[in-house]
């Protein structure tokens, strides 16, 4: 038996039908392997603040999911515009979300405070002009 | 107390009976989908206005009881059959959201 199990996703950008797809499908896949409610809902929140911001700033991502016995450590990677100044995109509040988004009821810039509040580890990389990777990892209570 | 017990107390348009029998802990009410996100309770009925398709995954990932469409809001297409696939139960009341919340807590059960 393999030593964890890996998934991958591509992201789609713009499309809010599919958004979220790849969170709920690593959300089965954790409820399926006896994860506890508790840290499912942990990482379904976390990993879906990342992959709707990939669809909403960056045109899409790709995804991935590394399920370990422990933990899970979740991956959201995309070549979009990048974030210049990540202190003030993880203040709460802050979004540069356009109208449009707006109105289907994102944009309130909590979506990175919520991954800090949820995963017990947040690591964001981003360069302008060349994209941000979102790792996030969920430790798994006793 | 459960979802159908909501429904019938805010006498409710059922939009997606996926389990009826399941119990409410608690309530939360917005439209802004990262703070229902973010604060939310598991098991707890969602009272709000938003009604495009974004809402089914923010309610089935953050384990939203029921959610609680106010207004009379109508969901939009596409909703009532994401709801289906992913077991989400909706309901639509006529009642304002504070009107809502104001029956659920003056008649004691949440
Ligand atoms: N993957 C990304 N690529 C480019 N910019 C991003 C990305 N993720 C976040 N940002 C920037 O950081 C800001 C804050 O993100 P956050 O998720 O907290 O709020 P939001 O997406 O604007 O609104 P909400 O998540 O509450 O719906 C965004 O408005 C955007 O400017
Ligand atoms: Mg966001």
């Amino acid at each position: 038996m393999a030593d964890h199990v890996h998934l991958e996703y591509v992201v789609e950008g713009d499309n809010f039908v599919s958004a979220g797809s790849a969170t709920e499908s690593v959300k089965a896949c954790l409820k399926g392997m006896g994860v506890k409610p508790e840290d499912v809902r942990r990482v379904a929140i976390s990993m879906y603040e990342g992959e709707i911001n990939m669809v909403i700033h960056a045109n899409g991502g790709k995804a991935t999911a590394d399920i370990y016995m422990d933990k899970v450590v979740i991956t959201l990677a995309d070549t979009g515009k990048g974030i210049a100044d990540i202190e003030l995109a993880m203040k709460p509040g802050y979004s540069t979300a356009t109208d449009d988004v707006r109105s289907l009821g994102f944009g309130a810039g909590m979506g990175l405070p919520n991954m800090k509040k949820y995963a017990d580890e947040c690591l964001i990389e981003s360069t302008v002009g060349v994209g941000t990777k979102v790792t996030l990892v969920t430790k798994f209570s006793a | 107390m459960t979802v159908q017990a909501l429904a019938e107390m805010l006498s409710a348009k059922i939009i997606n009976n996926a389990d009826f029998t399941r119990q409410v802990a608690t309530g939360y009410a917005g439209d802004l989908l990262s703070f229902v996100m973010g604060k939310a309770p598991a098991d707890s009925a969602w009272f709000t206005v938003m009604t495009n398709i974004n809402i089914c995954a923010v309610a089935h990932l953050a384990d939203v009881a029921v959610i609680v469409l106010c207004e009379d809001s109508e969901p939009m297409p596409g909703v009532t059959d994401r709801a289906k696939e992913q077991g989400i139960n909706i309901i639509s009341t006529s009642l304002d959201i504070f009107s809502a919340i104001k029956k659920v807590l003056n008649e004691g059960q949440i």
